[in-house]
């Protein structure tokens, strides 16, 4: 696809959990518990509150239309200001270094006075209605000509658990959020923008690795479409998928625009009662509904069921607007009959709503009249902005598996911002901005160690961004052979997880030892494997190698050599030297590693050309 | 400066230029709407963080709303009552002095008299517990007076103070006949106790659950969204009392908090004055050391009561020689009486009794439930 002709212009905002030992805004650590480990819960409600200019927020609003009782777990990990019931300390300060360090990286200009604000959400993510954030940087530069807009510290928001339940634990650990301007036009530049940021964040070191640490959210618009910014997108190789799958929506809504012009369709001001149609229904969302409404989409019928994303429709659009009154979802006729819902139900809807075949009827079940009338107006101004001039309505939406996405809640403005009253300025003078020291990035770090330790260059960068980085630059630091730790890193551990191995349960402790231990000649390094593999089961290093074959003296090991030489005279006979390979891997299996294989070799080699010579003579 | 994005950063001040005054906009004027088949209620509104936003001159929050605004924003309360609202001062409640609560109630004896079903005043949290045991001395009311707070600021979408607003206007609108602090029960939004003016204590600096009854349970609860209000047999029942009003105060008490060490000269410092609340450790003591001083004051025409600092039980110095010292100095045992409530009291009693034998045994009878004959509850 030409992404140019149809205007392609996208941003991301990426989300970084930093990995410092406070939270940004209480002492407590910045650890990720199991939700059943839970010590306590307690629950609230939360209302839309004024911005600093006295308006309120349209995403904020639209999340109150309906009261929602959102339930909160504790941890012996949390404290009393994640639950809201303590303010907040001073901003962490190790958190803020981190950022100015990030920020240097991108060549910004730090703010003079840090001030944290009040960013309204009122999802239940935040026990306090609003997430903390502070603009501490603006204006950098990328490689491929792009611009960073802005760097913001703020506050992780609470886990989803499920529905309306959230864990504390996560809530307040450092979040760097990284803001580009909206200056890529590809898929594929987007992903290599979010790579090369992801890159620059892991230098610093200062950053937590794994699934949901860092999190990027999307911006996208084409022409004649709208910006559109989708949430949480995980896993960095799905970010150019959601980049062409939105363009597929947006195109897709502009031609179904065009298709409800020629057919001049038109959308209704109100919604009916057709509660009695399903008296006896058979469909058991239907029967088990309150109050069934109904309302007629002229000159809609096709286009409500028609995919404008795999997996996605118009009509699963209305559903998600619907949905934020309280109900599950809606019925349209382009889909039915079908869930229960028979062919005869289907006619004495369309009956009743006076729809022709053109039309497009859409059934909502409710606990109420109100929240019928509530879904079906949503389902209504949805479809309205299906036929107006901007017929891709800018929104917030929340990406689904494989890279489709669903609609969250309009974008948010400048109208969620409150400053935080509690939080004193942080003051960023020349000394400190001066003071802030750059590290090496992690893809020349990956040249120098290709070049300096002679490591394979795809070696070599696969170690720069693993997370035993900081392992392997401790190892060279105590001497130990950067062959050995790479390889143990790199190799023998993807190995050992390929058996089943627990390998995050070795400690770097653990791995000093051991590359110590065969450094000094203790153990050999064909026994790393069976060392690590004890190790990860838990056991202590000393007993470890204790259970490991005892050492080998020199003359026990001529000895097993002999006897396996004179055991297998025929075969050394026919192969001569070449036999050195097979029965290297006999006598290290009977020593059992602890021997290096070095000195196995040799010994095996003089032993297998005495045994030739004599033969000879 | 605000940025576009909503954000605030800070700038140098010498890096700005002007370039001319925003337009102004006219301040919304709130529309409320009443239902007047719903009981009268007044909200005589004081401050606090109930009614608190953003000041601009610290950056930090400051109490800004009258009633009219509090009801603007939590039009739940229409559903309880209809509202008359009097704006009678906005402050943080540290800076209340028993000037202002003879103000506030005259205010609450006018509404009284009008005839509402309750008042509702809205204060800040440090020091409501004394105001209303001001209020609980110096009104006779057969309406319930409640006061209510938050704890979190009313410009959070987390803050409570909807919640403890709407409980206490059914409170107010309950059959209860006294003065009554409402706030959260517990740290959730299900429940706000009902405690009694004399009795209750902030316990906590910063939980939305900070007020406590000390020595009784809470009169009652009001469930939450509900607003069903459930009272205690012990409650005093809407309609018990007659209404009157005795608003004068002694301001020269003072109030002290032994420690081990305490200088003689800290209470030679309270000559003069017409009383004295100390703070004493377990059931009522300070040293030896102090006793002349205080025997000094008495015999200088200084009313001096005994409270302890423990909070819960009750002073008996009658156990230890040191009591007994104390006792045969003329200080007066406090009973149960809340260290802060017995200096409210003392600065009512000395306020409308002169006869100091007359004040003494006031200081000792129970007025308005601060005294409780039994001690029936335990930590």
């Amino acid at each position: 696809m030409d992404y140019n002709a149809i205007g392609l212009t996208a941003g991301i905002e990426i989300h970084q959990q930093l990995n410092t030992c406070e939270k940004l805004f209480c002492h407590c650590p910045t650890l990720l518990r199991d939700s059943p480990e839970h010590s306590g819960e307690f629950f609230r409600y939360l209302r839309v509150t004024e911005s600093e200019m006295g308006e309120i927020d349209r995403a904020a609003q639209e999340e109150m239309k309906r009261e929602r009782k959102f339930r909160y777990y504790t941890y012996d990990t949390t404290c009393l200001v994640e639950n809201d019931e303590e303010p907040p300390a001073p901003l962490n300060d190790e958190a803020l270094s981190v950022c100015l360090t990030i920020a240097r990286m991108f060549g910004m200009i730090p703010v003079r006075q840090v001030h944290t604000m009040r960013k309204l959400v009122i999802d239940g993510s935040n026990t306090s209605g609003f997430q903390r954030t502070a603009l501490v940087a603006l204006n950098g530069a990328l490689p491929n000509g792009g611009e960073i807009e802005t760097i913001c510290l703020e506050e992780e928001a609470a886990q989803r658990v499920k529905d309306d339940i959230f864990s504390l634990d996560r809530l307040g650990i450092p979040l760097i959020e990284i803001t580009t301007s909206p200056c890529m036009h590809t898929p594929d530049e987007v992903q290599q923008v979010a790579e090369y940021i992801g890159m620059v964040l892991r230098s610093t070191g200062k950053v937590k690795r794994g699934i949901g640490t860092i999190r990027q959210d999307v911006n996208i618009s084409i022409r004649g479409g709208s910006r559109v910014e989708i949430k949480g997108v995980q896993e960095l190789d799905l970010i150019a998928e959601v980049v062409r799958r939105e363009v597929q929506r947006q195109e897709n809504l502009l031609a179904i625009r065009q298709q409800l012009l020629m057919r001049k369709a038109s959308v209704p001001d109100a919604s009916q009662d057709i509660s009695d149609l399903f008296i006896s229904t058979k469909s058991a969302v239907l029967k088990k509904a309150k109050r069934i409404h109904a309302l007629c989409l002229e000159g809609f019928a096709g286009l409500v069921g028609c995919e404008i994303q795999p997996d996605r429709r118009l009509g699963s659009e209305l559903s998600d607007y619907a949905k934020k009154c309280g109900v599950g979802g809606i019925f349209h006729t382009d889909e039915l009959p079908a869930y229960g819902v028979t062919a005869e139900e289907v006619s004495a809807v369309r009956a009743r709503m006076h729809a022709g075949d053109q039309d497009c009827v859409v059934i909502v079940a409710a606990v109420n009249d109100a929240q019928a009338a509530c879904a079906l107006q949503q389902v209504i101004s949805r479809a309205r902005v299906a036929l107006s001039e901007k017929p891709v309505p800018e929104e917030t939406r929340k990406m689904l598996e494989a890279g489709s996405s669903a609609y969250m809640r309009p974008l948010p403005g400048a109208a969620r911002m409150y400053p935080e009253t509690d939080v004193l300025p942080v003051i960023i003078d020349d000394e400190r901005w001066n003071g802030v020291t750059v590290p090496e990035l992690l893809t020349l770090k990956a040249g120098r160690f290709a070049q300096e330790y002679a490591i394979d260059h795809n070696y070599a960068s696969q170690l720069a961004l693993s997370e035993k980085l900081p392992l392997f630059e401790r190892a060279l630091a105590e001497g130990i052979k950067p062959k050995l730790a790479a390889f143990t890193i790199l190799s023998t551990c993807t190995e050992l997880r390929r058996d089943g191995v627990v390998t995050d349960n070795i400690t770097d402790g653990d791995f000093l030892a051991t590359w110590h231990a065969v450094e000094s000649g203790r153990v050999a390094k064909e026994a790393v494997p069976d060392l690590l593999k004890g190790l990860a089961s838990g056991d202590s290093f000393e007993n470890v190698i204790g259970k490991l074959a005892p050492a080998v003296s020199d003359k026990e090991l001529e000895s097993i050599i002999h006897r396996i030489i004179a055991d297998r005279s025929e075969f050394v006979e026919q192969k001569g030297r070449a036999a050195l390979g097979p029965l290297m891997g006999v006598v290290m299996k009977e020593v059992r590693g602890s021997v290096d294989g070095k000195i196995v070799s040799e010994l095996l080699k003089k032993g297998i050309d005495a045994a030739l010579s004599g033969k000879k003579s | 400066m605000k940025l576009d994005s909503g954000y605030n950063i800070g700038v140098d001040p010498v890096s700005c230029t002007f370039s001319g005054h925003p337009a102004v906009t006219p301040a919304k004027k709130p529309h409320i709407q009443q239902k007047n088949d719903l009981p009268a209620l007044s909200i005589v509104s004081t401050g606090g963080t109930i009614a608190s936003r953003i000041d601009y001159r610290t950056g930090s929050v400051t109490s800004q709303f009258d009633a009219a605004d509090i009801l603007t924003a939590i039009p739940e309360l229409g559903k309880a009552a209809n509202y008359r609202t009097i704006p009678l001062a906005t402050i943080l409640s540290e800076n209340m002095t028993p000037r202002i609560w003879q103000d506030l109630a005259r205010a609450v004896y006018e509404e009284m008299a009008r005839g509402v079903a309750g008042v509702i005043v809205t204060h800040g949290t440090d020091t409501m517990a004394y105001s209303a045991a001001a209020i609980s001395f110096m009104i006779d009311s057969p309406v319930p007076i409640v006061f209510v707070g938050s704890q979190r600021s009313a410009d959070r979408p987390s803050s409570d103070n909807a919640m403890n607003a709407v409980c206490a206007a059914r409170a107010a609108t309950s059959d209860l006949g006294e003065v009554a602090v409402v706030m959260h029960a517990t740290t959730s939004d299900d429940t706000c106790s009902i405690h009694r003016g004399t009795r209750v204590r902030k316990m906590h600096s910063s939980r939305r659950d900070a007020f406590r009854s000390i020595g009784i349970d809470p009169i009652g609860s009001a469930a939450y969204p509900s607003g069903e209000v459930s009272l205690g047999r012990d409650a005093v029942r809407r309609g018990s009392r007659k209404p009157g009003i005795r608003d004068s105060l002694e301001e020269h008490c003072g109030l002290l908090q032994f420690y081990p060490g305490m200088s003689p000269d800290l209470l030679e410092a309270y000559e003069g004055y017409k009383g004295l609340v100390l703070a004493g450790t377990g059931l009522g003591h300070v040293s030896t050391a102090l006793i002349p001083s205080i025997r000094r004051l008495i015999d200088g025409g200084t009313l001096v009561v005994m409270t302890t600092q423990c909070m819960q039980g009750r002073v008996c110095d009658r156990v230890y020689d040191t009591g007994r010292d104390l006792l045969a100095a003329g200080v007066i045992e406090g009973g149960d009486m809340l260290p802060e409530v017995a200096l409210v009291k003392m600065m009512w009693v000395l306020g409308n009794e002169q006869d100091p034998i007359r004040a003494g045994c006031l200081m000792k009878e129970d007025l308005k439930g601060e005294c409780n004959r039994r001690s029936t509850h335990g930590l």
